[in-house]
């Protein structure tokens, strides 16, 4: 799992990982198995916390206000394809058009928090934050013309 | 170019100086590349060329005449006869649309001009803009001031381009090249800057492009291909995940809107790149993400099972929906740029079309002059300093020469990345030696211990090759002789592309133009005095049969219904009409009367040795029709026993009794003194009793015989067959009017 190269890095031990690292090579090949799959589990429940914990501290009001957002459409986007695979898909323009109009909506508003995002200024020396915002309007005025006139 | 010169001199040097001396010269390139284009108007006359633009013209006509809705709504009953076309759900409308706009635009501004006058001079005027358009992308790959405007006199005049954008070609690609660079130019801007407005731009034109023509196929398929390789180089950033999603969500919905696209961008294995390549980079992102937000150790436990799990079921996924049928696999006409012997085999339809051909050498030279050697050294330098446009370039020439090698027609994909790289070797190098400073020895030297020292720190981002030290040249002498010698092969180029343009590309199809002993042009007008004599002397819907190749150009100059046009949708129609062609007059006196056909049209270059005419199109009508009816028509029966296709004495008894063979040399021995008939095409004697055709009656010939128009005959009025009723006419004795009346049978009510 992790590779050999990083062992000697000073940084990042986290208590868990670095017992599983150690423990993992000097077990014997039974006991390997289950050991790793257990420090498995615990290895993942720590990368979700803390990617819970970083997100929490780090991000922003107005940020997390964009991903409540994008939750919401990642929402909408998942009843509609569920609603496509239940029921068919009849009128295929207009499934495209609302699932479309979703994942647009989604990606755009990424890039509108990408843009935003203190941490990426370098990544956009030209776009400001209020840039970022009227092209982010502006994209989705001419993404929602076109999902409109496609859904009939 | 040579105004660059000045430039460089102190004095000269303010801004608005260059500004002004590079509008001048764009607006100069802008009118070589229009008044190159204008050879066929001006020495014939400014008319419709070839057989596709017919149908654009009249597409375009109807739309100017009728309105936008009923255009887009418009059901053609005048083609494909008893079928007849839905137009609006099957044609790219970009062309007719942008020259109805441009047409009303005009009258708006009390400048009425004749629709012709519009179509015809599309093409010229937006080479214009082509050429601006590739100045643009180029000034986006390098810094060279030189480069944008070099690429720019080279793609307003490289014979490559110029074949499909002579006035009069009135096609698709004449506007869509203009599309295809501005789209690309959009596309390295939104890549550079990150910026969700240029992606949206770029997305409207590649919109634009996609209701344009059919060959929008080919930046659905670059773009994720530079994205994908620009990932695969540990090139990520957050700039191409904005632009490349931005363009991807916005140019898809965009692209579906056109209904001859429709659900395809979502179906089809063509789309399906760019669609991977979508769903990789939400990936990529969300990985990048992570990858701030934990420490690496974790990370590394992420990213594998992220990653595994994702490919794996993303490649399921798409092999699945392929095979289940929910993802249609590669199209025909795609699928043969593959596997290029696949459309031989299985489509001859699209294998008898002679651009679809693999290119020769000296067509690379000929389009391309010195440009096809610059062309390598100008992706070379781009690999020298590899930013994310360079990439592209890079991805672009590789893929567009690996096309253009497969088919003729896509040279057309491959002259612009030709001048944008070629430009930036020769700009580079221009830039070298044209500069009037002679460097310092005493710097000099500096600067190579300089570079000596360093070369082992490392410090340069480019190829191991590429990090020499920068020295100037010292002698002008030396850069005398470059610079002179560059200038020489920009001017060869220039007299080069002219001689091609006039001597190769202007000629409009419609009309033949020879030579007279004395130099004077002689002009074979024969298509247009047929046409004009079937608008002129036939009912309103009389419907004309023809191969294939000339439908379109009997709906637009003959204004007559036809069975079988250039839009070859229906191959079963096709056959058919190859079947009629290829088979005895009674088999194919039924299938005309079904399909309820007035006139029957074949070409024939015998008498003007016109070589592209229906007797040598002949075999392709076979085949196509052996594809559909094997037992009825074989391919085989044309030939001799030795394997020849003749048209003489010898030909072979099916060759004989074909309608084709017998339309083409009807009465065609009388032209000439007995025993004297030959064939100027195929250079074979003929043998001096000609062809009987006892179903059709000849109706008209033109002038040089080019074309010949024949009147099917109506059913007999006492109910003979036509073979009977024929042989009597002629007085012929009715075979020996023996007395045993033969095994008659009973009659049956």
């Amino acid at each position: 799992m992790a590779p050999k190269k990083n062992r000697d890095r000073p940084l990042t031990p986290t208590p868990a990982l670095a017992a599983h690292q150690d423990a993992a090579p000097a077990a014997a090949p039974l006991a390997a198995k289950s050991s790793a799959t257990k420090s498995g589990r615990a290895n993942w429940d720590d990368v979700l916390l803390n990617i819970y914990q970083y997100y929490m501290k780090e991000t922003p009001q107005r940020t997390k206000l964009i991903d409540a957002f994008l939750l919401f459409l990642v929402a909408a986007g998942g009843l509609q394809f569920l609603y496509c695979i239940l029921a068919g898909n009849y009128p295929f323009n207009a499934f495209l058009a609302g699932f479309g109009a979703t994942v647009g909506q989604f990606v755009l508003t990424v890039s509108l928090r990408i843009q935003t995002t203190a941490a990426n200024k370098s990544d956009f020396p030209s776009i400001s934050p209020e840039r970022a915002f009227a092209d982010f309007v502006v994209c989705s005025l001419i993404l929602h013309f076109f999902c409109v006139n496609f859904i009939n | 170019m040579t105004t660059e010169v000045p430039l460089r001199q102190d004095g000269f040097n303010s801004s608005s100086t260059r500004t002004l001396l590079r509008v001048i010269i764009l607006c100069l390139i802008a009118g070589a590349a229009i008044s190159s284009r204008l050879f066929s108007v001006i020495r014939f006359e400014s008319i419709i060329h070839e057989f596709d633009p017919w149908f654009n013209f009249r597409a375009t006509k109807y739309l100017a005449s009728n309105g936008f809705y009923k255009f887009w709504d418009w059901f053609d009953d005048r083609t494909w006869h008893p079928l007849g076309r839905v137009t609006g759900g099957t044609l790219y409308p970009g062309l007719m649309v942008t020259s109805g706009v441009i047409y009303h635009a005009l009258r708006a501004l009390t400048v009425p001009v004749d629709i012709r006058n519009i179509c015809v001079l599309l093409a010229p005027a937006f080479s214009g803009l082509t050429a601006y358009a590739t100045y643009l992308l180029t000034n986006e790959m390098t810094t060279s001031p030189s480069a944008g405007l070099l690429a720019a006199a080279f793609m307003g005049i490289a014979p490559g381009y110029i074949s499909r954008s002579v006035a009069g070609s009135y096609d698709n690609e004449a506007i869509a090249i203009f599309l295809l660079v501005f789209t690309f130019y959009l596309w390295i801007k939104a890549l550079k800057l990150g910026s969700m407005l240029w992606g949206a731009s770029c997305a409207l034109f590649y919109g634009y492009m996609v209701a344009s023509w059919g060959g929008y196929a080919f930046i659905t398929c670059l773009l994720p291909l530079h994205a994908l390789v620009l990932i695969c180089m540990g090139r990520y950033s957050t700039r191409l995940y904005v632009s490349y999603t931005t363009w991807y969500a916005l140019g898809t919905i965009a692209s579906m809107q056109i209904p001859f696209v429709g659900f395809l961008p979502v179906k089809t294995s063509e789309h399906m790149p760019a669609l991977g390549i979508f769903g990789f980079l939400q990936l990529i992102a969300f990985i990048n993400y992570v990858r701030s937000a934990i420490p690496s150790r974790q990370f590394q436990t992420f990213l594998a099972t992220i990653l595994i799990a994702t490919f794996g079921i993303g490649l399921i996924a798409l092999v699945a929906l392929t095979s289940f049928g929910y993802v249609a696999p590669w199209s025909g006409r795609f699928y043969s740029l593959w596997d290029t012997g696949y459309a031989k085999i299985h489509i001859p339809i699209i294998a008898s079309v002679s651009e679809h051909q693999p290119t020769a050498w000296p067509a690379f030279f000929f389009d391309l002059s010195f440009l096809i050697w610059l062309f390598p050294a100008g992706v070379y330098m781009c690999f020298q300093e590899l930013r994310d446009e360079h990439v592209f370039i890079v991805v672009y020439s590789l893929f567009a020469s690996y096309f253009a090698g497969v088919m003729v027609r896509l040279m057309l994909t491959l002259t612009p990345i030709v001048c944008v790289a070629s430009a930036i070797a020769l700009s580079s190098m221009l830039d070298l030696y044209v500069s009037a400073k002679t460097p310092d020895p005493k710097e000099v030297e500096r600067i190579v211990a300089d570079a000596a020292s360093k070369k082992p720190s490392k410090a340069t981002t480019g190829l191991r090759g590429s990090d020499k030290p920068k020295i100037g040249i010292f002698h002008s002498s030396s850069k005398f002789i470059v610079v002179a010698s560059a200038i020489v092969y920009l001017l060869m180029f220039v007299t080069h592309c002219t001689w091609v343009t006039s001597n190769a590309y202007s000629s409009p199809s419609v009309v033949l133009a020879s030579r007279m002993p004395d130099g004077s042009q002689h002009i074979i007008d024969d298509y247009r005095e047929a046409y004009q004599w079937l608008r002129q002397n036939t009912k309103e819907d009389a419907k004309i049969m023809s191969w294939w190749d000339y439908g379109y150009q009997i709906g637009g100059m003959a204004d007559r219904p036809t069975l079988v046009d250039n839009n070859t949708w229906n191959n079963t129609h096709i056959a058919t009409v190859g079947k009629a062609m290829s088979s005895r007059e009674e088999v194919s006196y039924p299938i005309m009367r079904q399909h309820e056909v007035d006139y029957v049209l074949v070409v024939f270059g015998g008498l003007l040795g016109y070589s592209g005419d229906d007797i040598n199109k002949f075999l392709w009508m076979v085949r196509i029709a052996e594809g559909i009816w094997p037992d009825e028509v074989k391919e085989r029966d044309f030939f001799t026993s030795r394997g020849e296709y003749k048209v003489d004495g010898d030909a072979t008894e099916t060759m004989k009794n074909s309608l084709m063979y017998k339309m083409s040399y009807y009465n065609y021995h009388s032209l000439f003194p007995p025993g004297q008939a030959t064939d100027r095409v195929r250079n074979s004697r003929l043998p001096d009793q000609g062809p009987v055709l006892n179903t059709l009656d000849e109706a008209f010939t033109s002038e040089n015989w080019i074309i010949r128009i024949y009147k099917v005959k109506d059913l007999d009025n006492v109910g003979r067959d036509h073979a009977a009723a024929a042989a009597f006419e002629r007085g012929q004795k009715k075979r020996k009017t023996n007395k045993n009346k033969g095994a008659r049978v009973l009659r049956v009510d």
